[in-house]
């Protein structure tokens, strides 16, 4: 629990550290390449075009005007309300999770610019526990939304999660219509809520907030559904297309607005922003 | 110690021996009534001290009641409304009118089959995106007409297959839960059986929680929880106690408002007591929320949800 005592562990920063190795290999075309490279390409594979995971952080990065970060998150870690032990205690996960994203929760929550456009902006880390959704990162999202409220700016949601996390439970559970609740308020006040879905977005995220956007912007690459492939196979025992549940599959399906290449991302969202703001300015 | 199936053994031998008992000549009172004595005491010992995975199978128990049967039991004139004015029509799913003593509500309600064919109708209870189309749909009903909502839930899940994920089922569920966070009259929803994570919540979001005493309420199956967290299926006794699905939990954990009480043994025992408890509390909760006005209905709601939730604050 040594951690919890130093706050500043929770600020969140966006420096970046120093690279270990110089060097990966694409799991995709099994090239050596660059990691500088890498990194500058926006996490894609500079020789095949295959996307790696970006982290909430480098997300962060990758959509917000340099120098417009501004940590909004409330200062809370997640609590262990069922006393949840697997094969492991659930605040040693939440612990280990902590240790390796660096973040003290599954979710950054930062007021940003996008080309000058004021947002909040919440990206979830899906290192962090498969960023499910318990009472934190409902909480963040919730507090995200009112702080867009307050600030009179756009709400923008970056999913990557599994859904909701199982060791919190029925709280877990009902963050789907706590979030759900807030959003409404934000509709109330006229603020555009665009969601952005990427690599994963499933679940209980997909089948609340994530699918709630005025505008809704998935990545290419992404995946997105309710009910994970396994569980559809061993339920029901049916084959399923090739395209089951990716971004081809629900463009096509009318469940998302858009497809965006990592690399347009922002530009697009600026683009909508503006035709937001342009549009109340008046 | 004894098992259900012990208990339901041993209560059909005592009514064997209650038709012997008619034949003349032979007396068997004095055996019927110490037996009686004894399934009462082993069931008071069973249900004392309940398992969470036995008040799973409970809750699965293919003899206990479904909606319709509370729907016969405790309304009055239910005429039910079909379709989502969509793609269809979920069985899964039904809706309609009915009075609860001379109170006119709207009744969502989820379905199970009783027998195979039944159940291949109404998809095991699981619900698909045109069974939450319709129950919004009614919910916008509802609010025009300002009739409150009675809602019964009984799902393993919504349905996890192509058909679904073709139409949404996630959006579809999340459009369910808003249309019922934001219904501008009373809402009562009562897990009577199974309420299977989100495919229950879109329709579970309401101004009263109550559960019935043997029914579960949870974020993923003990069987999905086990296959996932412990990596081996066998593990779902130890799955379901951490979960901690169960109505006195809940009630305890501040998620639900009410436990409805069972006979013992279950619902299925006794039916009509079990939906006179029920039809008592039902009334009991829709007359004190018709008491508020919208805005004091509408407002206490969503500090209820927008409450929900147990994290650790850190100092400074």
């Amino acid at each position: 629990m040594a951690i919890f005592k130093d706050k500043q562990y929770f600020r969140v920063k966006l420096d970046k550290e120093p690279d270990e190795a110089l060097w990966l290999r694409c799991k995709s075309c099994g090239e050596l390449v660059f990691k500088r490279r890498v990194r500058e390409n926006n996490n894609i594979c500079p020789n095949c075009g295959e996307y790696f995971f970006l982290t909430a952080k480098e997300r962060v990065e990758s959509l917000i005007d340099e120098g417009s970060f501004e940590d909004v998150s409330e200062p809370i870690v997640a609590d262990d309300p069922l006393d949840f032990q697997d094969e492991k205690p659930y605040p040693k996960r939440i612990e280990e999770a902590q240790e390796k994203t660096g973040l003290p929760s599954a979710m950054i929550l930062a007021s940003a610019k996008i080309e000058q456009m004021p947002v909040v902006l919440g990206v979830m880390e899906f290192q962090f526990i498969g960023g499910s959704m318990g009472s934190v990162m409902g909480e963040q999202i919730c507090h995200g939304m009112e702080e867009a409220i307050e600030r009179h700016c756009a709400f923008i949601l970056v999913s990557s999660s599994g859904g909701a996390r199982m060791q919190e439970g029925a709280f877990a559970l009902l963050q789907m219509v706590k979030t759900t609740a807030v959003r409404a308020r934000l509709a109330k006040e006229r603020l555009p809520y665009i969601s952005v879905m990427t690599y994963p977005t499933t679940g209980g995220v997909q089948a609340s907030i994530a699918s709630l956007g005025d505008i809704i912007i998935a990545e290419k690459g992404a995946l997105i559904g309710f009910a994970g492939r396994r569980v559809i196979k061993e339920t029901i025992a049916e084959e399923l297309p090739k395209n089951f549940q990716t971004d081809t599959f629900a463009i096509e399906h009318g469940m998302i607005d858009r497809v965006v290449k990592r690399e347009d991302l922002r530009g697009e969202l600026a683009t909508v922003l503006r035709f937001f703001q342009e549009g109340r300015d008046e | 110690m004894s098992d259900e199936r012990t208990l339901d053994m041993l209560e059909s031998k005592i009514q064997e021996l209650r038709e012997l008992n008619k034949v003349e000549g032979l007396d068997l009172s004095s055996e019927i009534t110490k037996l009686e004595k004894k399934l009462s005491q082993m069931r008071s010992e069973l249900y004392a001290h309940l398992a969470d995975w036995e008040r799973v199978r409970i809750a699965r128990n293919p003899k206990r009641p479904y909606a319709l049967d509370y729907i016969g039991a405790i309304f009055t004139g239910f005429y039910e409304l079909h379709g989502d004015r969509m793609s269809g029509d979920d069985r899964a799913l039904l809706t309609g009118f009915a009075e609860l003593e001379n109170r006119k509500v709207v009744i969502i309600a989820q379905q199970k089959g009783r027998d195979p064919a039944e159940n291949r109708e109404r998809y095991f209870g699981m619900v698909r995106p045109q069974g939450y189309r319709k129950a919004i749909r009614m919910m916008h009903l509802a609010e025009r007409f300002r009739f409150p909502i009675v809602s019964l839930i009984d799902t393993p899940g919504a349905y996890p297959g192509l058909e679904s994920e073709e139409n949404n089922i996630g959006g579809a569920i999340a459009a369910s839960i808003d249309s019922m966070i934001n219904v501008a009259v009373p809402t009562v929803a009562v897990i009577i059986g199974e309420g299977g994570s989100g495919g229950a919540v879109a329709i579970g979001a309401a101004d009263r929680l109550l559960m019935l005493e043997n029914a579960i309420f949870s974020v993923i199956s003990p069987e999905g929880a086990a296959a996932i967290l412990w990596k081996s299926k066998e593990r779902v006794k130890e799955a379901a106690a951490a979960l901690k699905l169960t109505a006195p939990d809940l009630l305890e954990l501040g998620i639900i408002d009410e436990v409805i009480g069972e006979p013992l043994g279950g619902a299925h025992k006794d039916l009509q007591q079990t939906a006179s408890t029920l039809k008592g509390r039902l009334i009991h909760h829709l007359d004190e929320l018709s008491q508020k006005t919208i805005d004091e209905l509408m407002s206490s709601r969503y500090e209820r949800y927008r409450g929900i939730g147990r994290y650790t604050t850190l100092p400074g």
